[in-house]
């Protein structure tokens, strides 16, 4: 089953082709709002009504932040498009952009119009080089074909889009860090205010949004806000892409209307891998906290219920645990990623991550001390809300979702010094 | 001084970027020297800091700072193996260890022939296709099977 | 203006500023690591989080915008709590043990963690170790352990010395300060970074371990260097200047000061110190008390101007002598019947004597450069001469001035200059009066009719109109003539066309002072037209050699327009007296070495090139049997039976001299009744020679300065050609060539420096490599005779790899 938004051309051999894209209606959004020259106020306010959450994690809602672009800047202005997907268990952007690389194109465009921008960024995750390239190949097609470049379709609207890629580093998925990037600096995350809305890219007026984000623009363009909102439900409009991995036998990228069980999905991606059972599921990436499986099995997959029930919804990377999983080792393995990708510029994060990892690793290597689990949590505490970006809560939210539903395993690993699968 | 291809390079994605800001185009500098010469060495950084008009330190920063970069000469080609969290519930250690013994060597070391290096890497975004290693930051071989693994290797050989 | 709460004690603050800066109007102290005031804001330590009502989470106090109505807690349980948080952060993985850090006694984390540490500590893991680096003789990275990542000195350089000497390479923890590949870290400012540096991980290289804070008494001075006149804090220990800091003056320094004020006090403890008065008889010197010595020298100049008359006595003496040495060296020679007097040891172009208004000056307060929005700067090294107005003007040109430059070498201000003329020595005259006369055009005009009819002829170039332009569109222009324009033989006509390019802008017009007591010769009246006996300049005394010289802290192959005429003239005098705190090469040709004591050991004043009188006590007892020059001056005052030498106190040698009130009438750039007329200067044939005086060899105490002396800066002069000289002569750089001035030459090295003008060769003065050389302008010839060739990039390393952390 293919999704309706950013799955539009999944059904063609190629179906990153500009042909193919032409085929199923594309640029037709953009089109639109260029030949009817739709006002950025109406655009906007379309926005807003489909309830499009951000997808980059934080779900902030799409419209609001356009809204707060300064509109009538003398200057150059900027969009970015934040494709530097790291946050482990999710690869949905890639496929975007693999598969449906002038959706992108459209969506941003049309977000440039908006926001009367003329340029624009794709900060791709390097490792995934063939994502990047095809990108560049898309863009120069595009360009070529009028939907990009000066005076598009012949509108007076112009537009460029270019792609800079990334290489290695997690934490330039964090938007102001990803700007430091792209001026050529290490990626380190800038204290907000100001924000990136009045002091962006070059310290110009940006807007920096996920992949999905854009790339669900052209859908509430061609069908209006209203039917954006119904594929998904109130405050959780659309549908989303969920990146499906670990234990289960299909894992992949699936498309479903925001609300779907947590059932539904497993069973898209071909339930719990042969002759295993479901013991713990990351629901957003890796940094929102597990859920034992069995309190997720009746959980629906949208911001709100996965937030009540302690976690969040994140990036929509869903990484399945079966029992065979010690979760010890699966929080060592995460706390040492952040560890790992700790820009390490502020105090907490910089020492903390540090700190974390090795109180985990020592739990994991039979050196646990009665203490330590106390001693985690209270670490944390001291990161969580201290730092410059989110990375810092990234480091701690695994610990203290680890700690509040399998305490007992650490507990036991403490004390016998082994695993207790 | 770099190749004339590398400024080349470096030329066509400065066209990106305002012409007062030449060094956004620092990270594809390194990348292109890394992709003509293997690894980027400190005299690379100082002619890629000339080029764009860059202290050399912020080269140095940037260069040290992401990770994909080499900083020490790696092998010609260099596989990066992912052990993030989905790779590993998929088997990532076994990957590791069974390019390990193919290879004869451990992590961040490389062939004694200088054909292969191999490194650890974080998520490369790409977990649906667990385990997964990327060739030269360029190719991503995903699903990975130890037979899989060895035609990789065999086919890497013969180029 | 808006109104904020903290800690319950209501501020108004500016719009705009932050709670850091509302707490200090406050008088509210938040604990901070990475936050200065003079740096940009980087919010990384998050040592200064606060509570902030209605904010979910505390807030760093230095990077939050205050706000109308915000209340701020810097107390309170939540932001006690964050603070503790990242104290005991910052400590995990920084060594315990300050009773053995240098910086123990002195260090923000030491004093802070007394506050808001823990007491035991929860971490029990295995503590970073960063292995050191070498970056120099001027700062050690011995103890980078204790680096805490505050960026403060990467910050520094990026900012304010305008060159990223330190960087923070890799993340995470890992994350470390370095320079590239080890690359020393000693660019004229450099010292800076030990005093930013809240912790002890970048510590002074030649202080280090040589004293503990607590065993040294600080006492208050002023720099004796360049004409900046930076506040200093010597810190003494066992009579001995252990280190200078800077002591904080906004107006003048700001709190910065260059290496050579910070690190030149090596040369006070130097062995070449001469400690014991000394007399030369038949031919080998011999100590002697102080009262034979002067006896002699009384004897020696009584003798010569009965004999010859007293006009066949001269003095010299450098403008990095104090303000009442000085003025007694002058009353002394003027009290004996000689005008001889002179301070302007480097100046060739003596043609404004007594027609100008007062002392050369800035011609504004230092402040003043800050705010200024054009700059053409003339024949300035700017950098090496003046370090830290260079970074004023540095600073400015960050906020929008636009800096011009017309000189004979295009060196790195490390800052963006707008336009630049760089021209051949002899060029720099017309090169002013094409920007003269493009700037009337522009601002439409009318020069004075002599002015006029003088830059009628000259062509105007596109650097110079480019240069016009840019200071047409100022608001606040500032010209300012460098130490080289001063020198030069044409520099009281490069001062006439730079006051009327000035005047067209309604801007200021000055002098950036080369010593520290530049201004101060002048009003006491150490120059030859100062009194009623009228004397002989410096270049005079030594054309028209004199049977006596009184040298006053001054060594004449070094510090003098023409070395080797100075040291034909001293070689053939009757009697040389040498006042100095050194022994130096006067041991060949002068009769009496009289140990005199530099600034640390005596009080004086200094008045710095804004005219600003600046006295200080003495430091450190007189070394041995070492006294201050005005005491000495004096005695010979009173053996000379010269009316008025009665002094008890060198304040009271200041009264006389000096009415600080009401200065500044006797400041004064204009020069009236001199025509202009910009005629071309020597012949055009040959190299011209650019002549810069090294940082490091500027005056006799830092050429003795051992860490300094041991820096790239230092380093022995090359001589320096632009490529296609080079290729025009066939020689290439590690050559060793031949230069020659008259008859006079010397061998050194070529060294290719596409940064020179054609035409120009740079031969640094003030060097011995070059001392044997002429005038510091004028032609120079290079012969290729027996050059021995060394390979091109010997000093060049191979590609390196970095070890990734
Ligand atoms: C450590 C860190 C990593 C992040 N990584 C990503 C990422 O890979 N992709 C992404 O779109 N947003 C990421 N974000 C969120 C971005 O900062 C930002 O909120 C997002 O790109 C905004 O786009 P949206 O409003 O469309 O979601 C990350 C944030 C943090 C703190
Ligand atoms: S929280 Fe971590 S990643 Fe974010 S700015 Fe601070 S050190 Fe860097
Ligand atoms: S002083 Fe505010 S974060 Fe360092």
């Amino acid at each position: 089953m293919r999704g309706p938004v950013t799955q539009t051309t999944m059904d063609f051999e190629q179906p990153w082709t500009l042909e193919n894209y032409l085929k199923v209606g594309g640029y037709q959004a953009l089109r639109r709002v260029l030949t009817e020259k739709m006002s950025p106020d109406a655009i906007i306010a379309e926005v807003k009504v489909s309830a499009l959450r951000g997808r980059g994690g934080a779900g902030f809602p799409t419209g609001l932040k356009w809204s707060f672009m300064p509109r009538n800047f003398a200057g150059d202005k900027y969009i970015v498009c934040n494709s530097d997907e790291g946050e482990p268990g999710t690869c949905k952007d890639w496929d975007i952009m693999l598969y449906n690389p002038h959706l992108l194109i459209e969506g941003m465009a049309i977000a440039a119009y908006t926001m009367n921008v003329k340029t624009g960024y794709n900060y791709v995750h390097g490792e995934i080089f063939e994502a990047y390239e095809r990108m560049e190949e898309a863009c120069e097609l595009a360009r070529a074909a009028g939907f990009l470049g000066d005076d598009i379709m012949g509108t007076g609207f112009s537009f460029d889009l270019h792609n800079h890629l990334g290489y290695g580093a997690y934490v330039c998925g964090e938007e102001t860090a990803l700007l430091e990037s792209i001026e050529g600096k290490k990626g380190q995350p800038r204290f907000k205010p100001p924000f990136p809305a009045s002091f962006g890219l070059y310290g110009k007026p940006t807007t920096i949004n996920n992949t999905e984000t854009f790339a669900s623009i052209p859908y509430i363009i061609n069908n209006g806000g209203r039917a954006f909102l119904e594929l998904g439900k109130p405050n959780n409009g659309g549908t989303k892409l969920f990146s499906v991995s670990g234990h289960v036998n299909n894992p992949g990228n699936f498309e479903v209307p925001m609300g779907t069980p947590f059932a539904k999905l497993l069973e898209m991606a071909g339930g719990v891998r042969n002759g295993h059972t479901i013991k713990a599921v990351i629901p957003g990436g890796s940094s929102m906290p597990v859920i034992p499986g069995e309190i997720m099995m009746d959980l629906t997959m949208d911001y709100d219920s996965i937030l009540k029930a302690g976690s969040g919804l994140g990036s929509g990377a869903v990484i399945v645990m079966d029992e065979t999983v010690c979760m010890v080792r699966a929080l060592e393995r995460l706390s040492y990623f952040y560890h790992e990708e700790s820009c390490g510029q502020c105090t907490p994060c910089r020492e903390g991550t540090g700190w974390l990892y090795r109180i985990v690793h020592r739990i994991e290597h039979g050196q646990g001390r009665k203490e330590d689990l106390d001693l985690l949590l209270s670490v944390g505490e001291n990161i969580a809300g201290r730092t410059i970006c989110a990375l810092g809560e990234a480091a701690v939210w695994p610990v203290q979702g680890m700690l509040r539903h399998f305490r007992a395993e650490f507990e036991y690993h403490i004390e016998h010094k082994r695993c207790l699968v | 001084m770099l190749s004339a291809h590398i400024q080349e390079q470096i030329n066509r994605e400065l066209k990106k970027y305002p012409v007062d800001q030449k060094q956004s185009a620092v990270m594809s500098a390194l990348r292109f020297v890394q992709d003509e010469k293997g690894w980027i060495s400190t005299d690379d950084m100082s002619d890629v800091a000339a080029f764009l008009g860059m202290a050399n330190m912020a080269v140095l920063e940037v260069a040290t700072f992401y990770h994909m970069y080499n900083l020490k000469p790696m092998g010609k080609t260099t596989i990066t193996v992912c052990t993030n969290l989905s790779c590993t519930l998929c088997g990532a250690e076994e990957t590791v260890a069974h390019l390990k013994t193919r290879l004869g060597i451990g992590l961040g070391e490389v062939t004694a022939d200088g054909k292969f290096g191999l490194r650890e890497g974080e998520c490369m975004g790409a977990c649906k296709d667990a385990p997964l290693f990327t060739i030269n930051n360029k190719r991503l071989c995903g699903r990975l099977s130890n037979e899989k693994i060895d035609q990789i290797l065999a086919e890497l050989d013969k180029s | 203006m808006i109104n904020i709460e903290i800690d319950g004690k209501l501020v108004e603050t500016e719009r705009g500023s932050t709670v850091m800066d509302a707490a200090h109007k406050a008088g509210v102290y938040i604990p901070h690591f990475c936050y200065h005031k003079k740096l940009s804001i980087s919010a990384n330590c998050r040592m200064c989080l606060v509570e902030v009502e209605k904010a979910p989470k505390p807030l760093p106090a230095c990077a939050t915008p205050a706000a109308d109505g915000m209340k701020v807690h810097t107390h309170s349980e939540l932001a006690v709590k964050a603070q503790k948080g990242v104290m005991e952060f910052l400590l995990i993985n920084h060594p315990l043990d300050c009773p053995i850090c240098d910086q123990g006694g002195e260090c923000e984390l030491q004093d802070i963690a007394m506050g808001y540490g823990g007491g035991e500590s929860r971490y029990t893991e295995e503590k970073r170790v960063v292995t050191p680096k070498e970056i120099g003789e001027l700062i050690s990275t011995r103890e980078m352990s204790r680096c805490i990542q505050c960026t403060r000195c990467v910050r520094f350089g990026q900012e304010i010395a305008g060159v990223m000497e330190l960087g923070m390479a890799n993340r995470t923890e890992h994350a470390q300060i370095m320079s590239f590949v080890n690359s020393s870290v000693d660019s004229e400012l450099s010292g800076n970074m030990i005093d930013l540096c809240p912790v002890g991980a970048l510590t002074s290289k030649p202080f280090r371990y040589t004293a503990r804070s607590w065993e040294l008494s600080r006492r208050k001075s002023v720099s004796p260097h360049d004409g900046l006149g930076s506040n200093l804090a010597l810190h003494v220990k066992d009579y001995k200047v252990a280190r200078v800091v800077p002591v904080e003056n906004e107006a003048i320094n700001e709190c910065w000061i260059s290496d050579k004020d910070r690190f030149s006090y090596e040369g006070l403890n130097s062995p070449e110190r001469l400690t014991r008065p000394m007399i030369k008889q038949d031919g080998l010197w011999i100590e002697v008390d102080w009262a034979p010595a002067l006896e002699y020298v009384a004897n020696g100049l009584r003798q010569i101007a009965s004999n010859a008359g007293a006009e066949h006595i001269a003095a010299l003496a450098t403008p990095h002598s104090t303000f009442e040495e000085l003025f007694l060296l002058q009353k002394l020679l003027r009290g004996i019947g000689s005008g001889n007097v002179d301070y302007r040891l480097r100046q060739s172009d003596f043609s404004a004597d007594g027609k100008q208004a007062g002392a050369p000056w800035l011609g504004m307060p230092i402040a003043d450069i800050n705010a200024a929005d054009r700059f053409l700067i003339v024949g300035s090294f700017l950098r090496k001469d003046h370090p830290l107005l260079a970074q004023r003007i540095r600073q400015a040109v960050k906020h929008g001035a636009q800096a011009n430059i017309v000189h004979a070498s295009d060196d790195d201000l490390l800052m963006p200059v707008a336009n630049k003329a760089i021209i051949a020595p002899n060029e720099l005259l017309n090169t002013l009066a094409q920007v003269l006369k493009a700037l009337a055009a522009e601002k439409q005009a009318e020069l004075p009719a002599a002015v006029q009819q003088a830059v009628a002829a000259v062509t105007v170039t596109a650097a110079a109109s480019a240069i016009a332009q840019s200071l047409s569109g100022g608001q606040q222009v500032a010209v300012l003539l460098g130490n080289f324009a001063q020198q030069h033989p044409q520099a009281v006509q490069i001062a006439l066309l730079a006051e009327q390019i000035s005047a067209l802008c309604a801007g200021k017009f000055g002098y950036l002072g080369e010593a520290a007591n530049s201004v101060g010769a002048y009003l006491a009246g150490a120059v030859p037209f100062a009194g009623n006996v009228q004397g002989m300049n410096a270049a005079q005394m030594l054309a028209e050699p004199r049977k006596a010289y009184l040298l006053l802290n001054v060594e004449p192959e070094l510090d003098m327009h023409n070395p080797q005429q100075a040291m034909s003239a001293m070689r053939a005098a009757d009697m040389v007296v040498a006042m100095s705190a050194y022994k130096h090469h006067a041991m060949d040709y002068a009769d009496v070495l009289l140990p005199v004591v530099p600034f640390s050991e005596t009080s004086g004043t200094f008045v710095n090139t804004e005219g600003r009188a600046q006295s200080f006590k003495g430091a450190v007892k007189p070394l041995a049997e070492a006294r201050p020059a005005w005491k000495v001056l004096r005695v010979l005052g009173n053996l000379l039976d010269v009316s008025g030498f009665d002094y008890d106190t060198s304040e009271a040698v200041r009264a006389e001299g000096l009415h600080t009130l009401g200065l500044d009438d006797k400041l004064g750039n204009h020069i009236a009744g001199v025509a202009i007329s910009i005629m071309a200067n020597g012949n055009d044939a040959g190299l011209q020679r650019v002549s810069d005086v090294p940082i490091y060899s500027a005056d006799a105490l830092v050429r003795r300065a051992a860490s300094l002396q041991k820096t790239h800066d230092a380093a022995v002069p090359c001589v320096m050609l632009h490529g296609s000289e080079m290729q025009k002569l066939g020689v290439q750089s590690g050559d060793t060539v031949k230069v020659s001035q008259g008859d006079a030459s010397v061998q050194l090295t070529v060294q290719k420096n596409d940064s020179l003008p054609h035409g120009a060769v740079r031969v640094a003065a003030g060097h011995p490599a070059t001392a044997a050389l002429g005038a510091m302008f004028g032609t120079i010839e290079i012969t290729t005779g027996h050059s021995t060739k060394q390979p091109e990039n010997a000093c060049q390393v191979a590609g390196q790899s970095v070890e990734r952390a």
